[in-house]
């Protein structure tokens, strides 16, 4: 079979083949646990929320803890699952409603990233890379060296995911 | 005249020399599509930071688009251990 990819994916220690090993795990996984007709809007709604988080943690623990940013990702993971495990089941509807609206409202908050540079640049330097800090995972905790080297790797690792999931959107989509 | 290199005293570290930002943010610039053929002294080093964070929400964005087709696409097909080896070979 000849690679379209780069040739280190064929590497069975890569981090995409990590990745995709992971995820297709947690995806089988996921789709045994619920019957597969039920599609109310709720029910949708935290397949949706389980598969992003499946695609998010198996991304962190292909990383392992050789990175700041998965360390803190899967550190606030683990913590919400077990903030879950204690939260009682009556306040999931409700939070639910509020996650779906939240969701919607984010697309239009998003588009608010005005360009802050005035005469200085680095004013606006100082303003994007907290910013960043937001967007990278642990970010408000590292010093800018870091924050910057973070973000790079963050970036491949994103790029990675976003690729090999849209690969199996398109094969389940055939 | 003193010029402030406030670059290099942000969040009180001292130590962090300029060089080294410029290095790590020309880096990150080689990584956006929409940046990466033009020269490092024609595009601001804050530009460079703002085109990152639009770059990162976008990637945000796109993995919340496919999570979401996937449930989907998954509501609506049987999965099991054998489709997911076929994935595998077809992906490597």
């Amino acid at each position: 079979m000849s690679p379209m990819n780069n040739p280190q994916d064929l590497n069975p220690s890569s981090l995409k083949s990590r990745f995709t090993t992971r995820f297709l795990r947690a995806l089988t996984k996921i789709n045994g646990q619920k019957p597969i007709s039920s599609s109310s809007p709720r029910e949708m709604f935290q397949r949706y929320r389980r598969i992003k988080v499946a695609a998010d943690k198996s991304m962190a623990w292909s990383v392992r803890s050789r990175r700041t940013w998965s360390r803190a990702m899967l550190w606030k993971l683990r913590s919400r699952y077990s903030c879950r495990q204690a939260s009682s089941s009556r306040r999931s509807s409700v939070r639910t409603s509020t996650i779906i609206k939240s969701r919607q409202a984010k697309t239009s908050h998003e588009k608010e990233n005005k360009n802050t540079t005035t005469g200085q640049d680095e004013v606006g330097f100082v303003v994007q890379a907290d910013k960043l800090r937001k967007l990278v995972p642990g970010g408000e905790a590292m010093d800018l060296c870091n924050l910057l080297g973070e973000t790079a790797h963050y970036i491949k690792c994103l790029t990675t995911q976003v690729q090999v999931m849209r690969k199996i959107a398109h094969f389940y989509s055939l | 005249m003193s010029s402030r290199r406030s670059r290099s005293r942000q969040s009180g570290v001292s130590r962090i020399t300029d060089d080294q930002i410029t290095d790590l943010v020309s880096k990150l610039q080689q990584l956006i599509p929409e940046l990466r053929g033009r020269r490092s002294d024609k595009v601001s080093a804050s530009k460079i930071l703002q085109e990152t964070c639009n770059c990162i929400r976008s990637l945000h964005r796109e993995v919340d688009d496919l999570s979401d087709r996937l449930s989907e696409l998954l509501a609506s097909t049987d999965t099991d251990s054998e489709q997911a080896a076929i994935i595998r070979s077809l992906l490597m």
